[in-house]
């Protein structure tokens, strides 16, 4: 029962997130918003699988985790450097 | 061996506890003004309510393989969680985004802006930053500034008095223009 309610309260906190990404005025909030969707999304998985007691899913959230802050960081990295092959490192300015 | 209906109890307890951290957590993200503070409240739905969440189902899952793919989970928000929001804050810090530190009423907020300036990261501007949220309130104040742009120099001088007294004083100089 409370597997359902920590779902439905995942869903809520992911409405939520999805209307601050449709919102955000920068790039930055909804990038933090899309943080919060993919951190939601596998806890969603794993309620998920626990709910229906199928505890599969939680290797799909493993892998979804992997992907998230891959893809967070690279996004970051293009739209502070412009470019995803930059070698890093500190601007001189700023 | 530990009773069914001890562990339900405990694990539905700390779900309960997860689930309230994370609808706070998205709450604080959606009504934040600020980038920064944004992320400050997302932080909280991902240590918080992510660790409860997960510990709730540790305890459901007892001594299992499953346990060690949510611990596993858990160590990966422990630790993109940081990771990511010093990206994004260095990230927002490098495009020129800057916190904001006024109130709802335009009015400074002194102990804010006085620790930004100690640390040097950015310089503190005198005015309100015009909202790009609100479109409608940036198309009427747009509208009153090319219809008399000497109008705001003197409400920013006019600085913290209230709000109240101030826009009657506006409303009588328009129609005396008029």
């Amino acid at each position: 029962m409370m597997f359902a309610v920590a779902a439905f309260a995942v869903l809520v906190s992911l409405g939520l997130a999805v209307i601050r990404a449709l919102a955000g005025p920068t790039v930055f909030d909804r990038m933090v918003a899309a943080n919060t969707i993919g951190n939601g999304a596998i806890l969603l998985l794993a309620v998920f699988g626990f709910l229906t007691e199928r505890p599969e899913f939680l290797d799909i959230g493993i892998l979804y985790a992997l992907l998230n802050i891959v893809g967070t960081i690279a996004v970051l990295k293009y739209f502070r450097y412009g470019d995803l092959g930059h070698r890093g490192g500190e601007e001189p300015s700023q | 061996m530990i009773p069914e209906l001890i562990v339900d109890i405990v694990s539905g307890v700390f779900l309960a506890i997860g689930s309230f951290f994370l609808v706070v957590g998205s709450l604080g993200l959606l009504r934040m003004p600020d980038v920064f503070t944004r992320m400050h409240a997302t932080s909280v739905s991902d240590t918080m309510g992510a660790g409860f969440l997960i510990l709730g189902m540790i305890i459901q899952a007892g001594f299992t393989l499953v346990t060690v793919k949510l611990l596993i989970i858990l160590l990966i928000f422990f630790f993109t969680g940081p990771l990511t929001t010093h990206a994004l804050a260095r990230g927002a810090l490098a495009v020129g985004l800057k916190p904001v530190l006024f109130d709802r009423n335009g009015r400074k907020r002194a102990k804010e802006q006085k620790l930004v300036q100690e640390f040097g990261v950015v310089e503190v501007r005198d005015q309100p930053p015009a909202r790009p949220t609100d479109p409608a309130r940036a198309e009427k104040k747009a509208a009153a500034k090319t219809r008399k742009p000497a109008k705001s120099r003197s409400r920013k001088s006019a600085g913290g008095k209230s709000s109240g007294g101030k826009s009657p004083g506006g409303r009588g100089g328009s129609s005396s223009k008029r």
